[in-house]
């Protein structure tokens, strides 16, 4: 047997433990929840025993093998066409006879199999005694009976592997018996095995059952392979007919009869009778967590402990690792070329950019790690299925799903939550049409970085009434995210495929440490490898579209006078002071740089002693510059200090007006300028523009471009006031109407990479990021141009907008559902 | 009488599906087929949808989706 290689695939129903085997054979992590369908698409690994290479691929769980599903496509056509050496048919012991189901439709398809009978440990806690010598007898293949997330069983799972895997038989596979459906497969196979191609690639029964079952893509082999497949498909048709009309049945419908029914002598012959059936734990606990009072309620408490975990406490987290992220950048800094007197390397600048547009994700890390730790157990412990019952009410009539309801919470339907994980968690909804509806629409909902704009303009605008503003802008956009679901599901996402909701409620599970961590860690890590490599290209790009093309010459040689003035105006001052001598020529330059660490040092330190350390450090450092900047009592050096403090400030006028112009004449700045006259009916000048335009890239960073455009006049002047003066003209409608934009702003970069690996399509990653702005720009005008024809306050627009979506809401809710189902 | 008549704690016997193509065929997959026994535990806290018991394990189904499947009591 040595040397040998195996192609191994792992097949089941969905949450009967393939991801815990697949985990157990080759040693990797992948992701195992308690529920259903977690596995979409197929996933690879290996390991090698007793000199046996084996591939393994992770097949989605599906509960058939028809056409309707793309799982059900996906683990069908593996199956079909890489050929496999071996299958292993993980079944649920405590579950058999639904499982069998599968088992059956595995084995017309001619593959070699293994039977992993596993869960064994909860079908001997449910006194489900089965014999599974019987069983493999009964079946013709081998059965391993596997508890294994315990480990038990998995040595004989791996001989038994190498054992089909190495021989060269097929063995002759069980049949069932399908009565009075067997002379029609008979006739139909031979029908299609004249042709010769068929027969050798595709097991002819299987062909043959599938064809009268109707299923689409076994026609479509018929087509693609076959020399005459308009005939073959006419007698088929012909056959189906006849035995309808013959038998009252449909012909898919008795074939899957018939294999329950052999399903269900088998289970029975080889499970001995249980004594009582008492009623399981997981039931006794679902009538109080599905319970009609306690369940919502319950509902709201587990939410309101992952908001709180996540989002209040990850943030107090934040405050202890953001010292080492402004650490990093220090490091960084220190590696850069120092700032000129006014003109600042662009290496510097644009690496510093670079450190704070990752530096500004990567702090949502503590965030992230709590919050997918409370997923995982989330999804570890069986409540998800429960959040879809108790919401699936709510959600369907916007088009959604019951499954909707964690995608939305991590969103943010309240405050503070965050796309990316919500749109990942999105993967999990059976629903194509839902799914999508909910990915497209979770961008809407409040991510903490919108919350600081909102923060801003509640502060200037809606002063006296904080409280009511806020709660308008948390719960507005649930209201503008169900009837927009809604309507993208009648129309754009109209052809979408929807599926019926009839869901696994699993039993209930108690969560292990190890699977728990390591889901938050692996799926932190996709955050990282995934989003933090192309947010770092935009980070560049926006950083390019801010700073160019620059200053023009006049300009720059204009600043250079005025940068001369002020330096010759210092020199000029100080002539006869005996401290001149040690600010002469680049030493200038090193006492502004040393002053500013001064400054900075001096902000960080807290208490007395720190305080007085940083002096001795700066004292030993630079005697002479410690004097200019602290002078105490010596006169001499109290003038220097004098005169250059008014150097400093005029050094900072000159790099804030350069800030300016340079982006007042950037790229950005021009298209900012270039919208003014269509978003001015939004009440957006070009300021607001360039400070949206450079959000892209991350939310957080409207605020502070909005802090770069309004200077500061006063020193440590905060940005409402400087808001406030700078713009005479803003008022609350212009608020109210940047606020309702910024909740309907295009998904962020991280989010929209997040929308396209979810949908797999560039399409809607684009389509996600349009939408939102033409909504986005509808709303704003609309309350702004609306408001101001209508003489509103602000509070009064706010008022009749929340009345105006409350309606739309409630409205469309009563619109009917199309679906495609039946 | 089809499912979505049955009240919780009623028990029943699986007659006929009416739904066809994608519906039907999950109903079958999921384990329901005429002749099998099943009994509705109980309906979500705003009614919709509705779970059942059947051999052992438990489906919750919508009632708009429950409507197919012809019961008859027990
Ligand atoms: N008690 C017990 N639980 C198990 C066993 N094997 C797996 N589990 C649990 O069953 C649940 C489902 O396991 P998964 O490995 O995710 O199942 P899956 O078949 O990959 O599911 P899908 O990907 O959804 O098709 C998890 O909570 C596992 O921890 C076992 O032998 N005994
Ligand atoms: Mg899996």
């Amino acid at each position: 047997m040595r040397g040998k290689k195996a192609l191994l695939a792992l097949a089941g129903q969905p949450n009967c433990g393939k991801s815990t085997v697949f985990n157990a054979l080759t040693g990797a992590s992948q992701h195992v929840a308690n529920y259903p369908g977690v596995t979409v698409e197929k996933m690879t690994g290996s390991y090698r025993y007793d000199g046996m290479k084996v591939e393994v691929v992770d097949l989605p769980g599906t509960y058939s093998l028809t056409s309707y599903s793309p799982e059900e496509r996906v683990s069908r056509s593996f199956l079909l066409h890489d050929k496999p050496s071996v299958v292993v048919n993980v079944a649920d012991a405590s579950n058999l006879k639904r499982h069998l189901y599968l088992t059956f439709q595995l084995m017309e398809m001619g593959v070699p199999l293994v039977v992993d009978l596993n869960m064994m440990d909860v079908a001997e806690k449910r006194d489900i005694d089965i014999d599974t010598q019987e069983l493999s007898r009964q079946l013709g293949v081998p059965v391993v009976p596997t508890a294994i997330k315990q480990g038990r069983g998995k040595k004989e799972l791996f001989k038994s592997i190498n054992s089909v895997a190495g021989s060269e038989r097929s063995p002759e596979p069980f049949h069932v018996d399908y009565g009075s459906m067997e002379p029609y497969l008979t006739e139909i196979e031979n029908e299609f095995s004249k042709n010769g191609v068929l027969s050798k690639d595709y097991p002819g029964r299987w062909l043959a059952i599938k064809l009268v079952e109707g299923d689409n893509e076994a026609r479509k082999l018929i087509r693609e392979h076959h020399s005459t497949p308009g005939k073959v498909l006419e007698f088929i048709e012909n056959k189906r007919q006849e035995f309808e009309s013959k038998h009252n049945e449909k012909p898919e419908r008795h074939i899957a009869f018939s294999r329950y029914k052999v399903a269900d002598t088998i289970s029975r012959s080889c499970i001995k009778p249980r004594a009582v059936s008492k009623q399981p734990l997981s039931d006794r606990a679902d009538a109080i967590i599905c319970h009609k009072f306690l369940g919502p309620l319950i509902l709201v408490g587990v939410i309101y402990l992952l908001y709180y975990l996540s989002i209040v406490q990850g943030y107090n987290i934040t405050n202890y690792t953001w010292p080492l992220l402004a650490k990093i950048r220090s490091i960084t800094e220190s590696f850069l070329p120092a700032p000129g007197f006014i003109d600042t390397p662009l290496v510097r600048s644009m690496t510093l950019w670079f450190v704070d547009s990752i530096n500004a994700l990567l702090n949502y890390i503590p965030i992230f790690f709590i919050l997918f730790g409370l997923i995982a157990i989330l999804e570890d412990s069986g409540y998800m299925p429960r959040m879809a019952f108790i919401l699936d009410r709510i959600f369907n009539r916007y088009g959604l799903h019951g499954q909707s309801t964690l995608p939305m919470v991590l969103g943010g339907i309240y405050i503070g939550g965050c796309a990316v994980p919500g749109v990942m968690s999105c993967k999990g909804i059976p629903c194509e049409r839902a799914r999508f509806a909910t990915i497209l629409t979770i961008p809407m909902l409040n991510c903490l970085a919108k919350v600081p704009l909102y923060v801003l303009m509640i502060n200037i605008y809606f002063a006296e009434y904080k409280g009511p503003a806020m709660f308008f802008i948390s719960t507005i956009s649930l209201l503008m995210v169900l009837p927009v679901a809604k309507i993208l599901t009648r129309t754009v996402l109209r052809n979408k495929d929807t599926s019926p909701f009839i869901m696994e409620m699993p039993p209930y599970h108690i969560p292990t440490i190890r699977g728990v961590l390591g889901r938050a860690v692996e799926r932190v890590w996709i955050f990282i490898k995934k989003i933090i490599t192309i947010v770092a290209v935009i980070a560049i790009v926006i950083f390019i579209l801010l700073q160019f093309p620059g200053l023009s010459d006049e300009r720059k040689a204009y600043y250079d006078t005025e940068k001369d003035r002020a330096i010759a105006g210092f020199y000029q001052k100080i002539e006869e002071n005996p401290y001149a001598e040690y600010v002469q020529g680049g030493n200038l330059m090193a006492l502004v740089l040393y002053w500013d660490k001064y400054k900075n040092a001096k902000m960080m330190a807290k208490g007395k002693e720190a305080a007085s350390a940083v002096n001795e450090k700066f004292k030993a450092e630079n005697p002479a510059f410690f004097t200019i900047v602290q002078p105490k009592r010596d006169k001499e050096a109290k003038s220097v200090n004098k005169a250059f403090k008014k150097l400093f400030s005029a050094r900072k006028k000159l790099l804030r007006e350069i800030k300016k112009e340079k982006i007042d004449n950037s790229f950005l700045g021009r298209i900012g300028r270039a919208m003014e006259p269509y978003t001015k009916y939004a009440g957006f000048n070009w300021r607001v523009n360039v400070s949206l335009l450079a959000s892209f890239a991350a939310k957080e960073s409207s605020v502070a471009t909005l802090g770069a455009l309004y200077e500061q006049e006063v020193e440590g002047e905060s940005l409402e006031t400087r808001m406030e003066k700078g713009e005479k003209g803003f008022t609350a409608l212009h608020a109210l109407a940047l606020m309702l934009f910024m909740v309907l702003y295009p998904p962020c970069v991280a989010t929209s990479i997040m929308v396209k690996i979810q949908t797999g399509q560039i399409r809607w990653m684009i389509f996600s990021m349009a939408f939102p702005i033409v909504l986005g720009t509808c709303v704003a005008t609309l309350i702004f141009s609306g408001g101001t024809a209508l003489g509103l306050t602000g509070l009064q627009a706010m008022i009749a907008f929340y009345c105006l979506a409350l309606a739309i809401t409630i409205g469309t809710g009563f619109i009917k559902n199309k679906s495609k189902t039946t | 009488m089809n499912l979505d008549d049955l009240r919780p704690g009623s028990e029943c016997l699986v007659k006929r599906l009416h739904a066809h193509d994608k519906l039907g065929q999950r109903l079958m997959d999921m384990g329901v087929y005429p002749g099998l026994a099943m009994k509705v535990i109980r309906n979500a806290p705003l009614e919709d949808p509705m779970e059942l018991e059947l051999d052992g394990y438990y489906l919750s189904i919508r009632h708009e989706e429950a409507r197919f499947v012809e019961v008859e009591r027990r």
